[in-house]
This record gives structure tokens, C-alpha cells and sequence, in this order.
């Protein structure tokens, strides 16, 4: 199969485009791809972050990719490039990942899904669409395993919320409540067999991603049924600005941001996802080296205490006003009601409690370091 | 929307309302639907003097930052004190949402701004 080019591609849409359009979205253009940031009609960021965190809303994410690695060695193959270990996942169930370079920084995170006794479904983001599927085809030759593009085949949509499963449970025969999160099934959706439903999300809140066939009748048909059985439950259509809010509130990471090829797993703090005892994949002997050197920087919550909003980019201080880090991501929080932002600082700066400053046009502006995620969902009582 | 015709306008999308030596400005319509939610607003001081088409401020919306410029030149002397804490009356209205107030200090330069007809030209051609 060739090659999939690494240049920069014309300005791309997702099969819904045109039904953004209709709804008035704000577009803007993001990785590559035109897409909704915000719908004003559903009241915009804010109301679309809140009507999540309470509700229901709905996002197209049709903008990521889809990697289908099967045959006999799909596993050993998926074990070769993720740092988390798949050999624990059972066929139906899903986990968070990563694809490392061998200095042990980032490639992309990933979802992997093992759909069969030999098939598994790797999830990546819109702007490693081409990066990642050459990276997963390059280093998986030496496995009898078929590596297959599908990112063009399918419309995907995220339902999201406390009420996402009431919505969804009206459009299909499958029963959702014997699907955990972090697991997957089939079943009929809105006429469509064989559907693939998984219950997992960006947002830091229970909810479910359909992967339908990505013609356009097909798409604007199933994103019209959601909003009409979610009618009764509020449902919103919900931008990029109110996934960026609402996974920056569950301190989900944002690949540029919080993981890069310059940063490795420690540093970000996902080592719960990095299973070392594995013996071999990507990544593995330069993390041991890192883990071993200890770490010089960390990812770390911070709230702001003075009036001001921290933004992606801009610097952290010290007392003395020295430049000490950067914010990797920034933004007022709509559901907390505060402003917060993740940033990587030098460890010993890292202490809960620590108050710090990010320089805010010229200015520090006190902020402090807080315990992550910012938001839990609430428990099920 | 219609534009007051008493204000007059520029093409960073301020207005300024003119009274003797004294002017009130503020953001249009058209700038706070741009915008989305505003969350922040950021005033200089009150004694503060801004030069006309220089940045005197700025207001945030979740998800950016931009820069508030000068229609005229003058000095602060009075911010509107519910920006602090209820940006969002700017989305509500912005054209009685005022930011700032000033004495001016050369009152010609209002004769180089847009009118009401002018601005809302302006901002249909923008598309």
C-alpha cells in the first residue's frame, strides 16, 4: 500500500459539513479541517460545555483517524507500538494508549478497541490522521497483521452527558446499560446494522462515539434523529471550543499541547497508561533511562487567584518574575466557573499549593497549583 | 441590528458616542456576535491617555483574546465598573455596555470615522 504523503493537504471537510453550515456554526479551521467551533443557535461555548456537563450534547468528530490492524499478529503488532498493554483487553474492550518514538515522546495518543479475537480499532487525532497511519504501517511490517486505513469510511459522533445513554438507548436495540465504559458493542442504530457503538468520550463525562458510514445522506440523516430523540433531554450540537473547555476541565491531553514529540510519559503523567513490565515496545528503554534519570519538568493544574485568564503559550514565573515554564493549555472553565490551565514547570515548582505566576500581556498574574483532573463527574449514587 | 446614528464607528468594530468634550466608547454588535461569550475585559486606568488607532485594552472570549484600539485620542476618566464582574452585558447589549468614558483631545478626529450607514456597509462587505 503506498505511502499515505506527509504534505500539507487542501483544507478538508467531515460528511457533515454541510449540515453545520445549515445550523449556523461558527467554522474554523482546525489540523487541516473546517469545522464547527461553536453553534451559536445552541447558545455557544458556554451553554454547549454546560448542557454536557448536565445534559446531553453531541460533536462530530468524523476529523480523526481510524487504523484497523487484523490478522494473527494484530496483537503482537498493537503491542509493539502502544505503551499500554493490550494484552489485558478482552474482545469489546477499549483503552487509552499511546504511540511513542523511540526517545519515548509522543507520536499521538490513541484509543485502542479490540473488536475481535484478532481486530483491533486504533483511534488517533485529526492532525496525525496521515502521521499516524504511516508510523503504525512503517513499524508494524515485521507482524502478519493487515494494516487498513479506514478514517474515510466512517462519520463519527460523540454523545456526551449524564443523559447520552437515554438519548442513544432511543435509537438502538442494543442494551446499553451492559456496556461499561471503556467497552464496545454492536447493534442496529437508527436503521444502520452492525454499528459500532463505544462508550467513550473527551469529555470527562459518561457518553458513547457511533461510527456510521460517512456518505452524506446517511450522516445528516443520523445527526438529525439524535437531535430529534434528544429533544427531551436538551441536547445540544456542540463545537471544538466546547470539547477543548470540557476535556481541558478533565485534564484530558491535546497532542501539540500537553504531548508532543518533545515530551516523554513521565512528564506528562500518564505513567498509569505505560505499562513498563512489558518487555518490549517503542519508547520502552528511553523511558527506563528518563525514569531512572528522574524527571526535571511536570504537568501541573493551575487556578488563577488574580483577575486574568491563562492562555496556551504564555509563561509561568516564579516569585521573582523569572521564567520558569509555559502554559501548555489555557482557558476559562464554564461549568468550574474559574480560570485554569495545565503547565509544565521544573519539578520542584510542582507542589500542590505552590503559588506560581503566568505573565498575562506583560503582567504576573498570581495563579496556584491545584490537584487534577479539575473536574470529576459526579459518582452514581 | 440597527447602529445608533449618534455614535460613530471604526473598522476594529468600536464605537464612541460624543458629548461636547467628553466621548463614551464601546464595542459593536457586530464585534460582541464575533466574539461569542465575552468573559473578560481588560480597562487601562482611570488618567490613562490612549492615542487614537493604538491598542487601549482588550476583551476575551472563551476561546481568544482581542485587542480593544483607540477611535480617538484622550485620557480615561471613567470605566464602567459591571464590566469586573458581568462582561456578559456587552453580548447583551453593545451599545449601552459602554467601556470606557475620556475627555478628548483633538475632537477632529471623530470627523474621520464611520457613520452608522458607513459602518454597517462596512460590515456587510466584511461578509
Amino acid at each position: 500500500m503506498p505511502a499515505v504523503e506527509a504534505t500539507t493537504p487542501a483544507i478538508r471537510r467531515t460528511a457533515l459539513h454541510p449540515v453545520h453550515c445549515q445550523m449556523g456554526a461558527k467554522m474554523v479551521e482546525f489540523n487541516g479541517w473546517k469545522m464547527p467551533v461553536e453553534y451559536p443557535s445552541a447558545g455557544g461555548i458556554v451553554a454547549e460545555h454546560n448542557a454536557v456537563r448536565t445534559g446531553v450534547g453531541i460533536f462530530d468528530v468524523s476529523h480523526m483517524g481510524d487504523i484497523r490492524l487484523a490478522g494473527p499478529e494484530a496483537l503482537a503488532a498493537v503491542q509493539h507500538i502502544s505503551m499500554n498493554d493490550a494484552s489485558r483487553l478482552a474482545i469489546g474492550q477499549a483503552q487509552y494508549s499511546a504511540l511513542l518514538y523511540p526517545e519515548g515522546t509522543f507520536v499521538d495518543d490513541v484509543v485502542v478497541h479490540r473488536l475481535g479475537e484478532d481486530e483491533y480499532l486504533l483511534v488517533i487525532n485529526a492532525g496525525t490522521r496521515e502521521k499516524g497511519f504511516n508510523w503504525v504501517r512503517d513499524h508494524t511490517r515485521q507482524f502478519n497483521c493487515a494494516v487498513e486505513n479506514l478514517s474515510d469510511d466512517f462519520t463519527q459522533i460523540a454523545i456526551q452527558g449524564p443523559k447520552a445513554v437515554h438519548l442513544l438507548q432511543k435509537l438502538t436495540d442494543a442494551d446499553l446499560s451492559a456496556v461499561k465504559f471503556y467497552w464496545v458493542t454492536r447493534g442496529t442504530v437508527c436503521g444502520l446494522k452492525n454499528t459500532l457503538i463505544a462508550r467513550t468520550g473527551y469529555t470527562g463525562e459518561d457518553g458513547f462515539e457511533i461510527y456510521v458510514p460517512s456518505d452524506e445522506a446517511t450522516s445528516a440523516r443520523v445527526w438529525s434523529e439524535i437531535l430529534e430523540a434528544g429533544k427531551e433531554f436538551g441536547v445540544v450540537p456542540c463545537g471544538l471550543g466546547a470539547r477543548n473547555t470540557l476535556r481541558l476541565e478533565a485534564k484530558l491531553p491535546l497532542y501539540g499541547h500537553e504531548i508532543s514529540d518533545t515530551i516523554n510519559v513521565w512528564e506528562a503523567g500518564l505513567d498509569r497508561f505505560c505499562k513498563m513490565e512489558k518487555p518490549e515496545f517503542i519508547g520502552r528503554a528511553a523511558l527506563e533511562r528518563a525514569k531512572a534519570e528522574g524527571l526535571k519538568q511536570t504537568l501541573v493544574g493551575l487556578e488563577m487567584i488574580e483577575r486574568g485568564i491563562a492562555r496556551d503559550g504564555y509563561r509561568v514565573l516564579d516569585d521573582a518574575g523569572g521564567a520558569i515554564g509555559h502554559v501548555t493549555s489555557g482557558s476559562p472553565a464554564p461549568f468550574l466557573k474559574k480560570n485554569i490551565a495545565l503547565a509544565y514547570v521544573p519539578t520542584e515548582f510542582a507542589s500542590l499549593g505552590r503559588e506560581l505566576k503566568v505573565e498575562i500581556r506583560g503582567q504576573g498574574v498570581r495563579a496556584i497549583v491545584v490537584p487534577t483532573p479539575f473536574y470529576k463527574k459526579p459518582k452514581k449514587t | 441590528m440597527p447602529y445608533p446614528t449618534d455614535y460613530k464607528y471604526t473598522k476594529e468594530h468600536e464605537w464612541i458616542k460624543a458629548n461636547g468634550n467628553n466621548a463614551t466608547i464601546g464595542i459593536t454588535h457586530h464585534a460582541q456576535e464575533s466574539l461569542g461569550d465575552i468573559v473578560f475585559v481588560d480597562l487601562p486606568k482611570v488618567g490613562t491617555e490612549i492615542i487614537s488607532g493604538k491598542t487601549f485594552g482588550s476583551v476575551e472570549s472563551v476561546k481568544a483574546v482581542s485587542d480593544l484600539y483607540a477611535p480617538v485620542s484622550g485620557t480615561v476618566t471613567e470605566l464602567n465598573p459591571d464590566l469586573a464582574t458581568a462582561p456578559e452585558q456587552i453580548n447583551k447589549d453593545a451599545h449601552s455596555a459602554w467601556m470606557i468614558k475620556i475627555t478628548l483631545k483633538k475632537p477632529a478626529e471623530l470627523n474621520s470615522l464611520l457613520s452608522a450607514a458607513d459602518y454597517e456597509k462596512f460590515v456587510a462587505e466584511e461578509g
